[in-house]
């Protein structure tokens, strides 16, 4: 037979060494240490980088609000999806906060946080809708919402924007507050992905996302309820860029109705850079959330660097397309590996 | 209602399918889909392609509703609308290509969708790992229930589908060609399960083309013919002669015009072409007037092979030479110029434009000695396109109709049209009559054999044993990847050459 038996478990193979290798093979590891690479030349370079309160804090807080999007959008790549309409959905949250702090004077910040998520996953849910029912591919549908909704952003915003003097004192401490030197949205952030990446690896319907993205077909045969798993991808996706918008209110103070724009390359970009495969089926959540971590790191190490402005785009680029090409080589190894194997197994 | 019993059987049948319709548009698929399971027994289903097997067990999956006709499940009738509700009624289907998530391990393939949990929903990976390496041991297959799909043989994949039964429990169990791709050995573990399943009092219903795995596995047998409902008998009842007669419906000798030709010299010659993991050192060579016949088990690397010499797929090492001129590799284009045609397996994917027009289609080919200038007019097209679409009689309304709209025997035609309009010397066909219905098959088999007679060198590469041994002058037959056989008209017979295809290695050797 061609069944190839795993080599037995070494005697005295203890969980620890096993977690350790394991660790050693997992493709989040290569990230990381991109990213530590890149703290610390940059360190280096200007100890500043690191080694002041500012430093520190944009270190942290910089990629949180993406870290947010990302995992929305890797959930929806790992379905054999794509959300492009994130950028326009976090526009027009992050207008909306700003507009009810103004419309309603005294509102509670936990109402405008209900509502901005609120608004973002009803905005996924019909990016969701569209394509779960409609049957057309998400790429043209969230391009078609990518520009929906900018534009409704831009027909109620005009040329006016929300100011920081718009918006009460303790929400804007929100953006710039910190817990024991960590950044509250960072902490905002690291929750939700904690929950997520939970929920993908440990129930049910996080597997089921899995499985319709490595192979829609045998997911339908299997009995799987693949619409309900790609609306919720979409909801989520929506509805975490909802929260990205309402932080983002917070954090930056102003709000044009241009807001958000490019994300939905950014979030992608980070995902893949994290490992998610585009074409499904494949990655982590922390895989994406590190991938927005170094896509932004990055950013602001290359000027410290003293590297022009113009590179500095092209060496994002060179990144994602780096992850990309290594994915598919160590794809093609092993399949490659293991097409040996059976051959040997003959 | 009340369910008539008969006498000699107290427990009502497990599945019961009485005068099931589908139709799809025009094309009726299932014209009287009748099929008993009893429990703990092994139904054999058998009938030729399009026979309407496929529909019916599309339709007892979920995956397809019946347009009429009753299902009853136990004796209680019963009406799925979905894959979900046939699986939670018991009813497992394997289907001829696995249908397996390739990212994910072989453990969460078993259990996807009904994984194990703990109280608060958390996957119960240890449990369900355990089971997983349970099933296996009760199944005596040693799979890594850590290692994830992708890269698994065919026989392993199957092994995984009853796993996945298994697991469910289920107590009906369709088997649809599970041994089409399997080498001796596998074919032996698969019967063992089944049997093993099949004493536990399940029902299982096997779909398959093989005879000898008819007699050898199953208690009863059901054939159908173009969509209808022949016969069941007890396998102790009946002979290979008596099923063959039943499934064709008529003189096998007629399907095959194999007219006499004469053989002339080397036309096209392999020499040990190789790709690692798909094909080995494959060597033979078909002579002017000849039809050499590829037989073998689907997945053995037939096609592969094909593509090869024809220049879409790569190939490590080896080389292919055409009326005494090596053809470089990789390159479909000088192949075609040099009179070389390849008419794909999958028509409808690799061999049409579906949305185009017949004359286009059949035109796709000599584009460039058509044109003038380099401006094609609808005119030369058809005038080209109609000496071909009547040579071949392709029953179309007009040669402006979308080829999709004709039926699969005729698009086969506007294929094959495409491939001759070029002049070829040397055609390989990859299985050039499946799914087209038996009167077509003998029009294309005519056409072959006249293309033969005319003096071109023909690879017909066909799963049909009957196609292969009564249309070659000599039959190849490969497995996993290596030619093990090589048969002169006269001393192929589906024995011989059934036992290359499938036989192990050693044996062989």
């Amino acid at each position: 037979m061609t069944a190839t038996a795993a080599p037995p478990a070494k005697p005295g193979t203890s969980a620890a060494s096993r977690a350790v290798s394991h660790l050693f093979k997992a493709r989040e590891t290569g990230i990381v240490i991109a990213l530590l690479l890149v703290i610390v030349v940059a360190t280096i370079v200007n100890p500043n980088f690191l080694f002041s309160s500012d430093g520190f804090r944009d270190l942290l807080l910089t990629p949180s609000l993406l870290l947010l999007v990302a995992v929305g959008q890797a959930v929806v790549i790992i379905t054999r999806n794509v959300d492009l309409s994130v950028g326009s959905v976090l526009g027009l949250t992050a207008y909306l906060t700003g507009r009810l702090f103004i419309d309603v004077p005294g509102i509670p910040i936990i109402v405008v946080f209900i509502a901005g998520i609120a608004l973002g996953a009803a905005l996924g849910l019909i990016n969701g809708a569209l394509v779960a029912f409609a049957k057309v591919p998400a790429l043209v549908i969230t391009l078609g919402t990518l520009y929906v909704y900018r534009g409704i952003n831009v027909a109620w915003t005009g040329s006016d924007r929300i100011n920081a003097s718009d918006l009460p004192a303790a929400f804007r401490g929100l953006g710039t507050g910190q817990i024991l030197y960590i950044p509250i949205l960072t902490i905002i952030a690291v929750v939700v992905l904690v929950i997520a990446a939970w929920v993908l690896r440990n129930l049910r319907s996080g597997r089921e996302f899995y499985a319709i993205g490595s192979d829609p077909d045998a997911a339908h045969l299997y009995g799987l309820r693949v619409t309900r798993r790609i609306l919720t991808a979409f909801l989520l996706s929506g509805a975490l860029s909802g929260l990205a918008g309402v932080l983002y209110a917070a954090r930056y103070g102003t709000v044009s109705s241009q807001a958000g724009t490019g994300w939905e390359l950014q979030a992608i970009g980070a995902a893949v850079i994290g490992g998610v495969a585009i074409s499904g089926g494949v990655g982590t959540l922390w895989g994406a959330a590190i991938g927005a971590y170094l896509l932004l790191t990055i950013n602001r190490a290359l000027p410290i660097l003293g590297i022009q402005d113009f590179w500095q785009r092209a060496v994002v680029g060179a990144l994602i397309i780096g992850a990309i090409v290594l994915d598919r080589v160590l794809a093609l190894r092993q399949s490659r590996k293991l097409l040996e194997i059976r051959e040997e197994g003959r | 209602m009340t369910v008539a019993q008969p006498p000699t059987t107290p427990a009502p049948p497990a599945l019961e399918l009485s005068k099931v319709v589908k139709s799809f548009g025009a094309v009726v698929a299932l014209r009287s889909g009748t099929v008993t399971l009893e429990q703990g027994s092994i139904h054999a289903l058998i009938g030729e392609n399009g026979a309407g097997k496929s529909t019916l067990v599309k339709i007892i999956a979920g995956l397809y509703r019946r347009d009429a006709g009753t299902i009853k499940l136990r004796g209680e009738e019963v009406d799925f609308h979905s894959t979900a509700q046939s699986k939670a009624a018991g009813i497992a289907v394997i289907y001829q290509e696995p249908t397996l998530f390739p990212d994910l391990s072989v453990t969460e393939n078993i259990f996807m969708g009904r994984q194990p949990t703990n109280r608060f929903g958390r996957i119960d990976r240890k449990a369900m790992r355990a089971e997983a390496q349970e099933i296996f041991a009760r199944l005596g297959v040693s799979i890594d229930p850590d290692r994830i799909t992708e890269g698994l043989s065919i026989a392993d994949q199957q092994i995984i589908e009853i796993a996945k039964a298994i697991s469910l429990d289920a107590r009906v169990l369709i088997m649809d060609e599970p041994t089409a791709a399997l080498s001796g050995v596998e074919v032996e573990r698969l019967f063992a399960v089944a049997r093993s399943l099949r004493d536990e009092g399940r029902a299982l219903m096997f779909i398959s083309h093989r005879f000898d795995e008819v007699f050898a596995l199953c208690d009863t047998v059901t054939v159908m013919r173009d969509g209808s409902y022949i016969a069941t008998e007890a396998i102790s009842e009946t002979s290979v002669d008596e099923l063959v007669r039943q499934m064709v419906g008529r003189d096998v000798a007629e399907l095959f015009p194999k007219l006499p030709a004469e053989i002339g010299d080397e036309v096209l010659v392999v020499e040990g072409l190789t790709r690692t993991g798909v094909f080995h050192d494959v060597s033979f060579s078909v002579r002017a007037g000849e039809i050499v016949g590829l037989a073998g088990l689907v997945g053995a690397g037939r096609s592969e092979v094909a593509r090869a010499i024809f220049g879409v797929d790569p190939y490590e090492s080896g080389r292919v030479t055409l009326a005494g001129t090596a053809l470089p590799k990789g390159n479909p284009r000088v192949a075609m110029a040099r009179g070389l045609a390849l008419v794909p397996e999958d028509r409808r994917k690799q061999g049409l434009v579906l949305d185009e027009s017949v004359s286009r289609n059949v035109t796709l080919a000599i584009r460039d000695s058509l044109a003038t200038a380099g401006l094609i007019t609808n005119r030369t097209e058809n005038a080209a396109a109609a000496v071909w679409a009547s040579r071949l009689e392709v029953k179309t309304a007009s040669l402006d109709a979308e080829t999709g709209t004709l039926s699969g025997g005729n698009q086969q035609k506007v294929v094959l049209g495409k491939w001759l309009a070029t002049e070829p010397k040397v055609l390989i066909v990859d299985e050039p009559t499946r799914g087209i219905d038996v009167g077509t098959k003998s029009e294309v088999h005519r056409l072959l054999s006249e293309l033969a007679q005319q003096g071109m060198a023909i690879l017909m590469i066909s799963s049909e044993l009957p196609e292969v041994l009564g249309m070659a002058d000599r039959v190849l037959v490969m497995r996993e990847g290596w030619l093990t056989g090589e048969f002169p008209r006269s001393e192929a017979t589906p024995e011989t050459v059934m036992f290359a295809a499938t036989a192990d290695k050693e044996e062989a050797k």
